[in-house]
């Protein structure tokens, strides 16, 4: 079902509609097919409008099977389409979702419209040529259904024709069932007219340009790359398998032309401890994880904090604590990136707005890694990691410049002797003559960085190392507010919130209601301007994906009384519910 | 690395090139001493460029000898030292890694990361200070401290079994790998002068007195009246003779090496010849010949020639560049699927 999606995606894109994404999938590879837990399912938003979340509720729903329709029943509109597989609805599979009578004859499905279609049989049938044998066969009726879905939307099938082509190159029958799966499914709209109508969705207006479609996990692996690049360093990245940042791991280790080196490590604390070294030796090191990996990797972390090297951490987050969901989103390690360390030892956090933003995200850690000789890390989640959308490419010399400066200067070196801007230490790396220096974890000495106990020293690197932390605001740009610049009520917003948030407060103005709001990319520093900001207005909303972590930090920060709207259900918020929040706050019925 | 016209062109080293300026924190009559001043010595003969050493340490006593030394170091965390230099190695294989660990750091907490060095081949030289105890913690057992030990954390005595690091190595498929003893100072050199030319994982299990919480722990096999009975010397093709006058050899019987007197109803054709190119296996008898029954091995077990880890990672992005030309951020945008809005 993933791949159904990603090709009605492809098509999509291909059409020049806006889209945006949420594949929804279990944790296990093969979840017995037909059970509620084994549900993998698809929601695809597109639109010849901007659009900013995967939508709240679909238009139409298609259901392979009684399982599918149970999990998804809810997520689908008033009078919506349900295109189910009528094959798949025998008592044993009525039985496997739990349902006590058939859905599709019990009349309990009345307030929608509903195709009831053999969509099995019909596979079977458009390919009683094929070499394949049923187990094959009834492998494509997916494609079947995709072929449908690209009548009801006049799509047309060959961006996913071409991509079978790729994707089974040399298995000509493979190739050959599917097209005619999806063909058919196509045909057999055509020939029945089954639904009556179809439904125009032009071209969005977008910005003129060249666009390629994106998920986060793909972006964020592109910016890593193109920062690298940028910086002139090669690019070492140590990492342990996890669900949802493997991709990551996956893309980065076919880029060997692009001078990548990937690790996958033993374990989670190799993979960061290895990109720790590398980053000694003069490279890019980055490590890429999830939650529970970035818990075990926290001391090397720490250690990267002390020895003042460039090095990025890169946390897809999912449900927690412990195993928790892992593959459903959560925003709930903002704390654990902050302050999940022993002792003082800050950090610079960032966090992506979009699948696309990534790009910009993973460019502006290298950017402050580099500059400030500091460990970043980066929040991305599931929802961003597996979500699409359409990226407009950026053009390569306007990318931003990122320096690079070994120390090779054996007179003036001094290990810690800091950049009076930055505070950043000098970069000496092994092989340079006259650099001979040693770092570790024991507490350094200011300056030389000779291992010291000297009471006030520590004092003083405990503070310096906080302060060239918060200088990386001085390089932040300033925040800017969506809507009116004082007022009533401002939403702050981090991470993957910003699709629901923008669209609720979108949805607020054209109503003429005076709602603003700003978004969060630097949450550790915070830009400059914020407190000025959340100073203009009444009320705060900090809608989260937690139980509100940011929202505590804001008060701690600028003893500014927030509102959170918190979600803990291991998927993004709907642009309803933020809307509704908007309106209970501003004491408005909608 | 070491061209001989780069030898030539290098200014002689000696061991002073190699002594940092930070004041030697070790207890008087530590066995440490001992194996600074072996590495101070071997190093400014490799013919290796100072600034290409890059020293990794764990946490630990032995973990503070990079501070000790004048080239690049990096005292890491507990255990994870063979990760770091793992990183630092293939980043730049150019550089000659060394890794300092204790028993403790190495065996227990960083166990996983070194098998897993030894498993890759990195290219890392790794130095294993044994003496059977957590030294700077303050005296608590170790995995190599022998069962019924007591110590503070066993004032009953330990029920733990210990590990046999030479076994463990070569378990692992270690490419290299030997066992010194710190006051050997002659021996040491010539086992690390042969870890820092190979190519690969090079491991040296340095037997290391420790005279605050074990004092003694390697006596019985490196105490001068019995010394020559209770170790066995290994050297490349030659047959395992020990003991005092040299009347004592290993042979094979059954598949399991014994003991045998060389009073002339035994010749010295029948014993084992040691070749450290040997399978693993060969080794890994050797490594289980234990006191009292055995004479403890000295030397190297094993030394085989094959790739190494950093090497292949960095052939791989050659032959891949080689292939698919060197990417630009502009190929790297513009793959895949792509589309024009105007």
């Amino acid at each position: 079902m993933q791949l159904t999606g990603s090709q009605f995606t492809s098509t999509t894109v291909s059409m020049g509609n806006d889209v945006s994404t949420l594949p929804d999938f279990p944790a296990e590879i093969r979840a017995p097919a037909g059970t509620l837990p084994g549900v993998s399912g698809y929601q695809i938003h597109f639109s010849s409008n901007q659009i900013y979340t995967p939508g709240d509720q679909a238009d139409v729903l298609v259901a392979m099977n009684p399982a599918a329709l149970k999990v998804n029943l809810e997520g689908l509109k008033p009078n919506g389409v349900i295109v189910a597989n009528t094959d798949s609805f025998s008592p044993r599979d009525l039985q496997k979702a739990h349902y006590e009578s058939n859905p599709l004859e019990d009349g309990s499905l009345d307030g929608y419209r509903l195709f009831a279609i053999d969509v099995t049989r019909l596979t079977r049938a458009a390919l009683k040529e094929s070499k394949l044998d049923t187990r094959a066969v009834d492998r494509c009726k997916n494609f079947f259904a995709l072929g449908m879905m690209y009548y009801l939307y006049e799509r047309p099938t060959d961006v996913t024709e071409r991509w079978l082509e790729q994707k089974f190159h040399g298995k000509d029958d493979l190739i050959k069932a599917n097209k005619m799966a999806l063909r058919a499914g196509v045909a057999y709209c055509e020939a029945t007219e089954v639904f009556h109508e179809t439904y125009k969705v032009p071209a969005a207006k977008l910005v003129p340009g060249k666009y390629r479609n994106v998920s986060g996990n793909q972006a964020l692996s592109l910016g890593l790359v193109a920062a690298a690049k940028t910086a002139n360093l090669p690019l070492f990245l140590g990492s342990y398998p996890i669900t949802p940042a493997s991709d990551i791991l996956h893309q980065l280790a076919g880029y060997k032309n692009y001078n990548v080196e990937t690790f996958q490590a033993e374990d989670e604390i190799a993979g960061v401890c290895a990109a720790i070294g590398a980053a000694f030796a003069g490279s890019l090191g980055v490590t890429t994880t999830s939650g529970p990996g970035v818990a075990l990797k926290m001391e090397a972390i720490g250690l990267a904090i002390m020895v003042e090297l460039p090095l990025i951490i890169v946390n897809v987050q999912r449900g927690g604590p412990s195993t928790g969901l892992p593959t459903k989103t959560e925003q709930a390690d903002l704390f654990q990136a902050v302050y999940g360390r022993n002792s003082e030892s800050s950090l610079p956090v960032l966090a992506p707005a979009t699948p696309a933003d990534c790009f910009n995200i993973a460019f502006e850690a290298v950017r402050i890694a580099l500059a400030y000789m500091t460990p970043v890390i980066i929040l991305s989640d599931g929802y961003l990691a597996n979500g699409a959308e359409p990226w407009k490419l950026p053009a390569v010399d306007e990318l931003p410049s990122i320096k690079t400066r070994y120390y090779t200067d054996a007179k003036s070196f001094r290990p810690y002797l800091r950049d009076k801007r930055t505070l950043a230490r000098p970069w000496g790396i092994p092989g340079t003559p006259g650099l001979e220096h040693r770092v570790g974890g024991l507490e350094k000495n200011e300056e030389d960085g000779n291992v010291s106990y000297d009471p006030l020293n520590h004092e003083r690197m405990v503070k310096l190392r906080a302060e060239k932390v918060q200088r990386v605001a001085q390089d932040i740009p300033d925040l800017e507010v969506l809507g009116p610049e004082s007022g009533k009520l401002l939403l702050v917003g981090w991470g993957s919130t910003y699709g629901a948030i923008v669209s609720a407060v979108r949805r607020c103005h054209a109503d003429g209601v005076d709602v603003s709001a700003i978004h969060l990319r630097h949450l550790f520093p915070f830009p400059r301007n914020l407190g000025a900001i959340l100073a203009r207005f009444e009320k705060v909303l900090v809608p989260e994906l937690n139980s509100g972590q940011l929202a505590t930090m804001l008060r701690s920060s600028y003893l500014k009384e927030t509102v959170c709207l918190s979600k803990i259900q291991g998927r993004p918020f709907s642009q309803r519910e933020v809307f509704e929040k908007i309106n209970q706050l501003l004491e408005r019925t909608s | 690395m070491s061209t001989s016209a780069q030898v030539q062109q290098m200014p002689t080293m000696k061991k002073k090139d190699f002594v940092s300026d930070q004041e030697v924190r070790w207890c008087p009559g530590c066995g440490d001493y001992a194996i600074l001043n072996a590495v101070q010595q071997v190093f400014p003969t490799l013919g290796i460029p100072r600034e290409k050493f890059a020293i990794v340490s764990g946490i630990g006593c032995s973990s503070r000898f990079p501070y000790y030394m004048n080239t690049y170091g990096f005292h890491s965390i507990h255990g994870r030292a063979p990760a770091i230099a793992t990183g630092v190695k293939v980043a730049n294989p150019d550089l000659s890694v060394w890794v300092i660990t204790g028993d403790g750091d190495a065996l227990s907490i960083g166990g996983n990361h070194f098998i897993h060095t030894m498993r890759r081949n990195v290219g890392l030289k790794i130095l294993l200070f044994n003496n059977k105890i957590y030294g700077l913690t303050k005296g608590q057992y170790s995995p190599t401290s022998e069962k019924g030990k007591k110590t503070k954390s066993t004032p009953f005595g330990s029920v733990d079994r210990p590990f046999n690091p030479i076994s463990l190595a070569l378990g692992a498929e270690c490419t290299f790998v030997a066992r010194t003893v710190d006051i050997y100072q002659k021996h040491m050199k010539e086992v690390l002068t042969r870890a820092a030319a190979h190519k690969g994982t090079a491991f040296v299990e340095i037997l290391q007195n420790c005279n605050i919480f074990n004092d003694r722990a390697f006596a019985d096999i490196t105490d001068k009246p019995n010394r020559d009975d209770k170790q066995v010397v290994l050297e490349q093709g030659k047959p395992l003779i020990y003991g005092k006058e040299h009347r004592r050899g290993i042979r094979m019987s059954k598949y399991l090496p014994e003991v045998v007197d060389l009073d002339g109803s035994v010749s010295e054709d029948e014993l084992v010849v040691h070749d450290e190119t040997r399978p693993a296996a060969y080794a890994f008898l050797l490594s289980r010949m234990l006191a009292p029954e055995f004479p403890t091995p000295i030397g190297i077990f094993r030394a085989i020639d094959t790739d190494s880890y950093e090497d292949g990672v960095n052939d791989q992005v050659r032959s891949v560049t080689e292939k698919l030309g060197e990417g630009t951020i502009e190929s790297l945008l513009n793959a895949g699927d792509t589309w024009t809005v105007t």
